[in-house]
């Protein structure tokens, strides 16, 4: 099967859910969620049998979709993390049925089974994107499913004011990138990325070089709205506001998802940048401000922070900085003796899925005990429910960066990287950046151990919780021992 | 097989958290241990990778879950930790209820301790003592005493920091060295670029300090020993604490010539740990704190030997440094475990750990008082235990470049050695004062009545001091252990005369190369 067949499964999945939603049975809306993540399973198991190469009936293709052991990883994380969201929307339809058409009723929550699976064709599409212009479409179709995604709970003034601020900032982006992408392509009269990368990599780019203004300038702006879209500095306003707005599995899929799909744009568009010499330096100095400037911003505003999504969201723009220090110390060449970053910044955003997401599922079942999302909502969590405890303290010892589980490789490789490129700045940021990040996540497992509890009621976890957190968590342990799997996933 | 060392623990762990029986699962676990560590430590051949174990876990940096007896101060430390874990498992009377987060702890503690000790990869020598961490933390401020949850602060924040420093500095070392694997014997084979050393030993001395609470870095200590439960102050100041000695001295021979410059600097930090730590000691009003600073305060003792070490130059020129060092982390380890677990046994009985509240103990307690004053003598330093042998190695290694060179004059290293030797006199101050206050004098209210220790209560603070004492009369069945050591380092040998009585005072003459040869 070719490869970009399964862009088009997923698509009309998403469609005959739609349909369903429309012209089925009313009441119980869950059925749809079960049908989505059947489908998108069905998605997973294509994906193995897909061909590794885009048949040569169809030569076209190849212009503006590429197809590598990258792009099959980021199309695995992005079906991943949507069955993961599905699961925790499943858990969540309670909260989510009270601010949709007649509260209390599921009436209203059938679209937001349907509307993940277009997210995820989106990522997916962006996966193989190798031209500016089908990557610009891609990151749309994810873009404006999210506006919805995150206005949902309609009766909910949190989330519409999400919606709105979202809507705001994600139009300015766009608008970023399509301007970006016009000086990019008026410098160098193209938009294929593989085309760029041989005419910045040609020695004789001698020729461009009173064009290096324009270009640089036109990356600058694209970089802007791949920033929007990881969540760095300086777009990085929204973060905040809308992860704590939006419904819990949204802000999930925002913090994983979308965040992955920016990271392989990036990492698409910046690789012909930073493996020539033509434009490596600036470069590398706009992303190491970028990068130290996230790292810097999303650890130390995490540290005062009372509410535990809003927690979650800093640490994400925090994740984006590491994830963006492994990118400015570029390293290409697979065959040296480091890893490259292309395999840091896989490897850090599927260890990243595991531990957020898990932290969401935490999430999810704390508000449905508590009503409350705050972290004085955790007190005393450990004679509430072991279990949980213990696994909400694996887990955010994990995004701590704690050794011995998943969420430290990460952070090694992007500190072993930026050393060996010598950006001390940036490792000198990184090691402050990890250190206020013990802070505020122990300030959760410190609030979890020794902090009495407000009520000693027992706290039940709902049993597609108790698996996904039981596999989550179980899997940033194993891959905290022995990383290398992930690796040869990366690898192909 | 010597991996075994490390999962027994964990397996009795989730076992007792899944459900099992958690006291005698514990107490299982920990027996096995202790002889599975005994019979490893005996029949070793000096071959690491007899038992070991080496297991590639990933290709790009080179990392190996390594694990086994890398040499004679693995061996000793791994005793270490058996010993006082199952002195611990043993004595430590957990509220009700508590069981299936008590024991677990104690149980995790002790796999991250050996882990640390055994793993012959950087990796996971750093990886498991965070393990040993997170439980110590988490003990701290749930099942911990007084304002347990400041001082279970304190120390994560202090702890955490230290270990993110030291991996900066170890991040740096690897990077430095460009070894082949992060493996021990590779990284030791690798040599590091004078300019760099001095930055990476700075990183080390400060990340490993504040782990062992050098001065100024101790403040997190004594709070969080005064409010732990018993057997995570045993374990803690007993055996995990010694990480970052153990660290230092493993890591020593790369960094060698970086540590050079910053010589004066750490000879000022620890006499700030014998001295003013020794007179922050004296002036305690709690048992408890008074325990935990005097741990601080003998850490000191063990910078002593480093420095002494950094001064020679070089392991084969002060042979005795480093069997210094070790000899008395291992007595230090078991003494200040043994003082802790009695200083729990004194407070269930009387209710307190105010000095000024307690009195005339030893009439009710005698054998309570017999043990305390046994590991308080020890802790002093009195011959015929296990501190003084490691003491006096302590203060030898300080004047052994002033024996091989006496028309060289007192150089800082014989200084701060002679300073050092006030601080034997300020522990007796502290510690028989204590002793006067809490079991002397008349009998009090608090102690009124106190009942002595049960029989069942006796095995672990007997079980403690016989390893007090058996290498205080001969220091030799530590330090054969240090034989098998790098071929370069001639072995030290305590040697008795058959005329003297066996008080494990080494014989020392000047005139010979290595100083604990006889002659």
């Amino acid at each position: 099967m070719a490869p970009y067949y399964l862009e088009a499964y997923v698509v009309v999945l998403g469609l005959v859910l739609l349909m369903l939603e429309a012209f089925g049975p009313a009441g119980r809306k869950q059925y749809l969620g079960l049908a989505a993540i059947g489908g998108l399973v069905f998605a997973l198991i294509l994906l193995v049998f897909t061909e590794r190469e885009i048949p040569g009936t169809n030569a076209e293709m190849t212009r503006f979709y590429v197809i590598d052991s990258q792009a099959l990883f980021y199309k695995f994380l992005a079906l991943i993390c949507t069955i993961l969201v599905l699961l925790l929307t499943l858990d969540f339809r309670r909260i989510l049925s009270e601010f949709t058409e007649n509260p209390g009723s599921e009436d209203g929550t059938g679209e937001y089974y349907a509307l993940p699976v277009f997210a995820c064709a989106g990522m997916m599409w962006m996966a193989s994107a190798k031209d500016l212009v089908s990557l610009f479409v891609a990151l749309e179709l994810v873009t404006i499913t999210f506006y919805i995604l995150v206005a949902y709970m309609r009766r909910n003034v949190g989330s519409l004011e999400a919606g709105v601020k979202y809507l705001i900032l994600g139009a300015l982006s766009t608008g970023f990138l399509v301007y970006g992408i016009a000086w990019v392509y008026g410098t160098l009269g193209t938009t294929d990325l593989a085309v760029i990368s041989t005419m910045l990599a040609d020695p004789g780019a001698a020729a461009l070089a009173d064009r290096r203004i324009p270009l640089l300038f036109g990356l600058a702006l694209i970089l802007l709205a791949l920033a929007f879209k990881i969540g760095a500095v300086p777009m990085q306003l929204w973060i905040p506001d809308v992860y704590q707005g939006a419904p819990t599995p949204t802000t999930a899929f925002l913090s994983v998802g979308s965040k992955a799909a920016g990271f392989i744009a990036a990492l698409r568009i910046l690789e012909p940048f930073l493996q020539s010499e033509f434009a490596r330096a600036q470069t590398v100095f706009i992303l190491l401000v970028l990068a130290a400037l996230t790292i810097l911003y999303g650890n130390l505003a995490a540290i005062p922070q009372s509410n535990f999504k809003r927690l979650l969201a800093y640490s994400s723009i925090a994740h984006a900085g590491f994830i963006l220090l492994a990118i400015t110390a570029w390293h290409g060449d697979p065959e040296g003796p480091t890893l490259t970053s292309g395999e840091v910044v896989g490897f850090y955003l599927g260890t990243y899925l595991l531990m957020t997401m898990g932290a969401f599922f935490v999430l999810v079942v704390v508000r449905n005990a508590t009503g409350s999302e705050e972290i004085s909502a955790f007190d005393g969590l450990a004679c509430r429910n072991p279990a949980l405890a213990l696994t909400t303290a694996i887990l955010l010892a994990a995004l701590a960066g704690l050794p011995l589980t998943a969420g430290f490789y990460g952070k090694l490789f992007a500190f072993q990287l930026a050393i060996d490129s010598k950006l001390w700045w940036g490792v000198a940021l990184g090691f402050i950046g990890v250190a206020a990040g013990f802070y505020y996540y122990f300030k959760v497992i410190r609030a979890m151990y020794w902090r009495p509890a407000a009520s000693v009621e027992p706290i039940e976890i709902p049993v597609i919780s108790r698996y996904a957190l039981f596999t989550l968590t179980l899997l940033t342990l194993l891959l905290g021992i022995w990383p290398q799997p992930v690796l040869w996933l990366l690898q192909g | 097989m010597i991996v075994l060392l490390i999962l027994i623990p964990i397996a009795a762990a989730i076992a007792i958290m899944a459900g099992a029986p958690a006291r005698p699962a514990a107490l299982g676990a920990a027996l096995l241990n202790l002889v599975l560590g005994a019979i490893f430590a005996l029949t070793f051949t000096g071959n690491p990778d007899d038992g070991g174990l080496t297991i590639q876990i990933l290709e790009k940096p080179n990392i190996h879950l390594a694990l086994g007896l890398y040499d004679g101060m693995s061996i000793i430390l791994m005793l270490l930790t058996v010993i006082v874990t199952f002195a611990a498992v043993l004595s430590g009377r957990c509220p009700e209820g508590t069981e299936r987060i008590w024991f677990p702890s104690t149980l995790f503690i002790a796999a991250g301790a050996l882990g640390a000790f055994l793993s012959t990869d950087l990796f996971f020598f750093y990886a498991f003592h965070e393990l040993a961490l997170i439980p110590t933390f988490i003990m701290i401020g749930m099942l911990g005493r007084g304002d347990r949850k400041e001082a279970a602060w304190k120390i994560t924040i202090y702890l955490a920091f230290g270990s993110i420093v030291l991996l900066a500095g170890l991040l740096w070392l690897v990077n430095a060295a460009g070894a082949d694997s992060l493996l021990f014997d590779d990284l030791l084979a690798s040599t590091i670029p004078a300019d760099q050393q001095k930055g990476i030993a700075a990183f080390l001395l400060v990340g490993f300090g504040i782990l062992v609470s050098l001065f100024p870095f101790h403040s997190w200590a004594a709070p969080a020993y005064a409010s732990a439960p018993a057997p995570v102050s045993m374990l803690h100041a007993g055996v995990l604490k010694k990480f970052g000695l153990y660290g230092l001295l493993r890591l020593y021979p790369m960094i060698s010539e970086g540590l050079q410059p910053w010589l004066t600097w750490l000879i000022v930090l620890l006499l700030g740990n014998i001295l003013w730590v020794g007179f922050v000691t004296i002036n305690q009003k709690r048992l408890d704190l008074m325990l935990g600073n005097s741990s601080v305060m003998h850490m000191g003792y063990v910078f002593l030997a480093i420095a002494a070490l950094i001064a020679a130059g070089s392991e084969s020129a002060n042979p005795i440094a480093k069997p210094a060092a070790i000899v008395l982390m291992f007595a230090h380890g078991v003494s200040i475990a043994l003082l802790f677990g009695l200083s729990d046994r004194i407070e269930r009985k009387t209710g307190t750990l105010e000095l000024r509240d307690l009195g005339g103990l030893a009439k009710s307690a005698p054998s309570l008082a017999f043990l305390f004053g046994l590991a308080g003598l020890a802790s002093i330093g009195l011959p015929g235990l296990a501190n003084f042998a490691g003491e006096v190695l302590v203060f030898l290694s300080g004047f052994k470049e002033f024996a091989d060179d006496p028309a060289g004059g007192l150089g800082p290293i014989q200084v701060a050695t002679i300073l050092s030797l006030w601080g034997v006199v300020i522990s007796a101050v502290y510690i028989l004062r204590a002793y006067r206050r809490t079991f002397q004098g008349p009998v009090v209210t608090a102690t009124d009545g106190a009942r002595d220790l049960t029989f069942a209560e006796r095995i672990p603070a007997v079980f403690l001091a016989f390893f007090l004492i058996l290498p205080g009369l001969y220091p030799n069945t530590l330090i054969q252990f240090m034989a098998h050591d790098a071929p370069s380092a001639e072995p030290p040998q305590i040697v008795h005369d058959a005329d003297r009585p066996p008080l494990g005072i080494p014989r020392w003459s000047p005139g010979e190369g290595s100083m604990l040869t006889e002659h």
